[in-house]
Protein backbone atom coordinates (compact mmCIF):
# COMPACT_ATOMS: atom_id res chain seq x y z
CA UNK A 1 0.00 0.00 0.00
CA UNK A 2 1.23 3.61 -0.94
CA UNK A 3 1.02 6.78 0.52
CA UNK A 4 -0.25 9.39 -1.87
CA UNK A 5 0.00 12.62 -1.10
CA UNK A 6 -3.79 14.41 -1.93
CA UNK A 7 -4.01 17.82 -1.96
CA UNK A 8 -7.80 17.83 -1.88
CA UNK A 9 -9.64 14.98 -0.04
CA UNK A 10 -13.04 15.38 1.62
CA UNK A 11 -12.88 14.67 5.31
CA UNK A 12 -16.33 13.08 6.88
CA UNK A 13 -15.13 13.89 10.32
CA UNK A 14 -12.61 15.89 11.85
CA UNK A 15 -10.64 14.97 15.27
CA UNK A 16 -8.51 17.29 17.05
CA UNK A 17 -6.33 15.18 19.93
CA UNK A 18 -3.56 17.84 20.08
CA UNK A 19 -2.17 17.50 23.50
CA UNK A 20 -3.69 13.68 24.00
CA UNK A 21 -1.36 11.67 25.40
CA UNK A 22 -0.39 8.45 23.65
CA UNK A 23 -2.24 6.12 22.57
CA UNK A 24 -5.47 8.69 23.11
CA UNK A 25 -5.33 9.62 19.28
CA UNK A 26 -5.22 6.14 18.32
CA UNK A 27 -8.24 5.87 20.22
CA UNK A 28 -9.74 8.51 19.02
CA UNK A 29 -9.31 7.48 15.08
CA UNK A 30 -10.41 3.60 16.07
CA UNK A 31 -13.59 5.26 17.54
CA UNK A 32 -14.34 7.27 14.81
CA UNK A 33 -14.10 4.75 12.20
CA UNK A 34 -16.27 2.26 14.17
CA UNK A 35 -19.34 5.03 14.60
CA UNK A 36 -18.34 5.95 10.71
CA UNK A 37 -19.60 4.07 7.52
CA UNK A 38 -17.57 2.37 4.92
CA UNK A 39 -15.72 4.98 2.45
CA UNK A 40 -15.70 7.47 5.39
CA UNK A 41 -12.58 9.62 5.63
CA UNK A 42 -11.83 10.49 9.21
CA UNK A 43 -8.60 13.30 9.93
CA UNK A 44 -7.09 13.42 12.79
CA UNK A 45 -4.87 15.89 14.54
CA UNK A 46 -2.16 14.50 16.47
CA UNK A 47 1.12 16.37 18.47
CA UNK A 48 1.82 12.71 19.57
CA UNK A 49 5.22 11.66 17.81
CA UNK A 50 3.63 7.87 19.21
CA UNK A 51 1.15 8.21 16.33
CA UNK A 52 3.56 8.22 13.45
CA UNK A 53 4.09 4.50 13.88
CA UNK A 54 0.68 3.94 15.86
CA UNK A 55 -1.43 5.06 13.01
CA UNK A 56 0.07 3.50 10.44
CA UNK A 57 0.79 0.13 12.61
CA UNK A 58 -3.39 0.09 13.16
CA UNK A 59 -4.53 1.20 9.98
CA UNK A 60 -2.81 -1.52 8.00
CA UNK A 61 -3.61 -4.40 10.63
CA UNK A 62 -7.12 -3.10 10.37
CA UNK A 63 -7.21 -3.09 6.50
CA UNK A 64 -8.38 0.35 6.08
CA UNK A 65 -6.92 2.97 3.80
CA UNK A 66 -4.29 5.78 4.77
CA UNK A 67 -4.46 8.34 2.64
CA UNK A 68 -2.09 11.02 3.50
CA UNK A 69 0.07 12.75 6.52
CA UNK A 70 0.47 16.47 6.12
CA UNK A 71 3.17 17.41 8.98
CA UNK A 72 1.93 20.65 10.43
CA UNK A 73 3.75 23.15 12.84
CA UNK A 74 3.81 20.63 15.99
CA UNK A 75 1.41 17.86 14.73
CA UNK A 76 0.72 16.25 12.04
CA UNK A 77 -2.57 15.51 10.43
CA UNK A 78 -3.81 11.68 9.42
CA UNK A 79 -6.37 11.13 7.05
CA UNK A 80 -7.42 7.82 6.77
CA UNK A 81 -10.81 6.22 4.72
CA UNK A 82 -12.64 3.31 6.25
CA UNK A 83 -12.32 0.63 3.80
CA UNK A 84 -14.50 -1.98 5.46
CA UNK B 1 10.56 16.41 6.91
CA UNK B 2 7.36 15.68 5.38
CA UNK B 3 8.79 12.59 3.26
CA UNK B 4 10.54 11.39 6.48
CA UNK B 5 7.05 11.22 7.90
CA UNK B 6 5.27 9.25 5.67
CA UNK B 7 8.37 7.07 4.45
CA UNK B 8 8.42 5.95 8.01
CA UNK B 9 4.55 5.18 7.81
CA UNK B 10 5.25 3.57 4.86
CA UNK B 11 7.73 1.23 6.38
CA UNK B 12 5.28 0.47 9.09
CA UNK B 13 2.60 -0.60 7.55
CA UNK B 14 5.05 -2.62 5.09
CA UNK B 15 6.42 -4.47 7.84
CA UNK B 16 2.22 -5.02 9.34
CA UNK B 17 1.06 -6.28 5.88
CA UNK B 18 3.82 -9.18 5.53
CA UNK B 19 4.11 -10.11 9.53
CA UNK B 20 2.41 -13.42 10.88
CA UNK B 21 -0.40 -13.25 12.94
CA UNK B 22 0.20 -12.50 16.81
CA UNK B 23 -0.11 -15.24 19.60
CA UNK B 24 -2.53 -14.29 22.57
CA UNK B 25 -0.79 -11.46 25.03
CA UNK B 26 -0.71 -12.35 28.66
CA UNK B 27 0.00 -9.93 31.28
CA UNK B 28 0.78 -11.52 35.05
CA UNK B 29 -0.32 -8.53 36.59
CA UNK B 30 1.28 -8.62 40.65
CA UNK B 31 1.88 -4.47 41.04
CA UNK B 32 -0.63 -2.12 42.65
CA UNK B 33 0.65 1.98 41.75
CA UNK B 34 -1.26 3.69 38.84
CA UNK B 35 1.75 3.95 36.60
CA UNK B 36 2.10 0.41 36.56
CA UNK B 37 -1.78 -0.58 36.63
CA UNK B 38 -1.53 2.45 33.99
CA UNK B 39 1.94 0.88 32.26
CA UNK B 40 -0.26 -2.54 31.88
CA UNK B 41 -3.48 -0.73 30.66
CA UNK B 42 -2.16 0.71 27.51
CA UNK B 43 -0.46 -2.65 26.65
CA UNK B 44 -3.75 -4.23 26.87
CA UNK B 45 -5.56 -1.46 24.59
CA UNK B 46 -2.84 -1.43 22.02
CA UNK B 47 -2.58 -5.23 21.95
CA UNK B 48 -6.69 -5.10 21.44
CA UNK B 49 -6.46 -2.26 18.88
CA UNK B 50 -4.48 -4.38 17.13
CA UNK B 51 -6.80 -7.98 17.25
CA UNK B 52 -4.34 -9.65 19.67
CA UNK B 53 -6.31 -11.68 22.33
CA UNK B 54 -5.33 -10.35 26.14
CA UNK B 55 -5.56 -11.78 29.01
CA UNK B 56 -4.66 -10.46 32.24
CA UNK B 57 -3.91 -12.24 35.72
CA UNK B 58 -4.80 -10.20 38.34
CA UNK B 59 -3.00 -10.93 41.48
CA UNK B 60 -1.59 -9.36 44.87
CA UNK B 61 -0.88 -5.66 44.94
CA UNK B 62 -3.34 -5.48 41.94
CA UNK B 63 -5.83 -7.37 43.13
CA UNK B 64 -6.51 -4.47 45.89
CA UNK B 65 -6.15 -2.09 43.50
CA UNK B 66 -9.32 -3.77 41.64
CA UNK B 67 -11.47 -3.95 44.84
CA UNK B 68 -15.02 -2.54 44.23
CA UNK B 69 -15.47 0.99 45.09
CA UNK B 70 -11.26 1.07 45.57
CA UNK B 71 -10.23 1.48 42.13
CA UNK B 72 -10.76 5.19 41.32
CA UNK B 73 -8.54 5.97 44.90
CA UNK B 74 -4.96 7.17 44.45
CA UNK B 75 -2.76 4.07 44.62
CA UNK B 76 0.43 5.84 44.21
CA UNK B 77 3.01 5.83 42.18
CA UNK B 78 5.79 2.80 42.45
CA UNK B 79 9.42 3.77 43.80
CA UNK B 80 10.81 3.35 40.56
CA UNK B 81 9.86 7.01 39.61
CA UNK B 82 11.98 8.80 42.17
CA UNK B 83 10.88 11.88 42.52
CA UNK B 84 11.10 13.51 39.28
CA UNK B 85 9.42 10.72 38.09
CA UNK B 86 6.71 11.16 40.31
CA UNK B 87 6.99 15.26 39.52
CA UNK B 88 6.39 14.35 35.53
CA UNK B 89 3.83 11.68 36.53
CA UNK B 90 1.61 14.31 37.90
CA UNK B 91 2.31 16.62 35.31
CA UNK B 92 0.88 14.32 32.57
CA UNK B 93 -2.68 13.80 35.27
CA UNK B 94 -2.79 17.73 35.37
CA UNK B 95 -2.29 18.33 31.92
CA UNK B 96 -5.79 17.03 30.68
CA UNK B 97 -5.96 14.32 28.41
CA UNK B 98 -4.53 11.96 31.03
CA UNK B 99 -7.11 8.21 31.35
CA UNK B 100 -7.32 6.39 34.40
CA UNK B 101 -5.99 3.34 34.06
CA UNK B 102 -9.80 1.64 34.82
CA UNK B 103 -10.92 3.31 32.01
CA UNK B 104 -8.01 2.49 29.54
CA UNK B 105 -8.69 -1.52 30.61
CA UNK B 106 -12.79 -0.75 29.80
CA UNK B 107 -11.07 0.69 26.14
CA UNK B 108 -9.32 -2.38 26.11
CA UNK B 109 -12.17 -4.94 26.83
CA UNK B 110 -14.02 -2.68 24.08
CA UNK B 111 -11.63 -2.63 21.64
CA UNK B 112 -11.40 -6.58 21.47
CA UNK B 113 -10.98 -10.03 23.69
CA UNK B 114 -9.37 -9.12 26.71
CA UNK B 115 -10.14 -11.22 29.55
CA UNK B 116 -9.01 -9.60 33.06
CA UNK B 117 -9.12 -12.89 35.85
CA UNK B 118 -7.91 -12.59 39.53
CA UNK B 119 -5.95 -15.11 40.69
CA UNK B 120 -7.09 -17.48 42.98
CA UNK B 121 -4.02 -17.85 45.28
CA UNK B 122 -4.14 -13.66 45.89
CA UNK B 123 -8.25 -14.16 46.39
CA UNK B 124 -7.66 -16.35 48.87
CA UNK B 125 -4.97 -14.42 50.47
CA UNK B 126 -7.00 -11.36 51.17
CA UNK B 127 -10.03 -13.19 51.64
CA UNK B 128 -11.94 -11.90 48.70
CA UNK B 129 -13.99 -12.83 46.61
CA UNK B 130 -15.94 -12.33 43.11
CA UNK B 131 -18.30 -10.01 44.55
CA UNK B 132 -16.26 -7.77 45.87
CA UNK B 133 -14.09 -7.11 43.02
CA UNK B 134 -14.96 -4.30 40.16
CA UNK B 135 -16.74 -4.92 37.26
CA UNK B 136 -13.80 -5.10 35.14
CA UNK B 137 -12.37 -8.81 37.01
CA UNK B 138 -14.62 -11.49 34.43
CA UNK B 139 -13.67 -13.81 37.04
CA UNK B 140 -11.20 -15.71 39.16
CA UNK B 141 -8.88 -18.57 37.61
CA UNK B 142 -5.77 -20.55 39.42
CA UNK B 143 -2.06 -20.30 37.67
CA UNK B 144 -2.97 -23.53 35.44
CA UNK B 145 -5.85 -22.03 33.54
CA UNK B 146 -3.60 -19.08 33.15
CA UNK B 147 -1.26 -21.07 31.74
CA UNK B 148 -3.47 -22.75 29.76
CA UNK B 149 -4.01 -19.61 27.63
CA UNK B 150 -0.59 -18.09 27.86
CA UNK B 151 0.39 -19.53 24.34
CA UNK B 152 2.08 -16.20 23.35
CA UNK B 153 4.72 -14.14 25.10
CA UNK B 154 3.66 -13.35 29.40
CA UNK B 155 4.49 -10.41 30.27
CA UNK B 156 5.25 -9.44 33.96
CA UNK B 157 4.26 -6.00 35.57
Amino acid sequence: MSIEVEQETQVTRSIDARGMPCPGPLMSLIGAIREGRVGDVIEVLSSDEGSRTDIPAWVAKAKHELLTIVPEDGYARFVVRKAR
Amino acid sequence: MATSVVESAQQVIEEEETSEPDGALSIVLFSGTDDRLGAAAVLAAGAAAMGRKVNVFVQYWALVAFLKGWVEQDHGISPDAGPAGRDAFRLLKARGGYQHWSETFRQAKDLGDVRINACALSTDMFGVGIENLDSLVDGIEGVAAFMADATGPVVFI
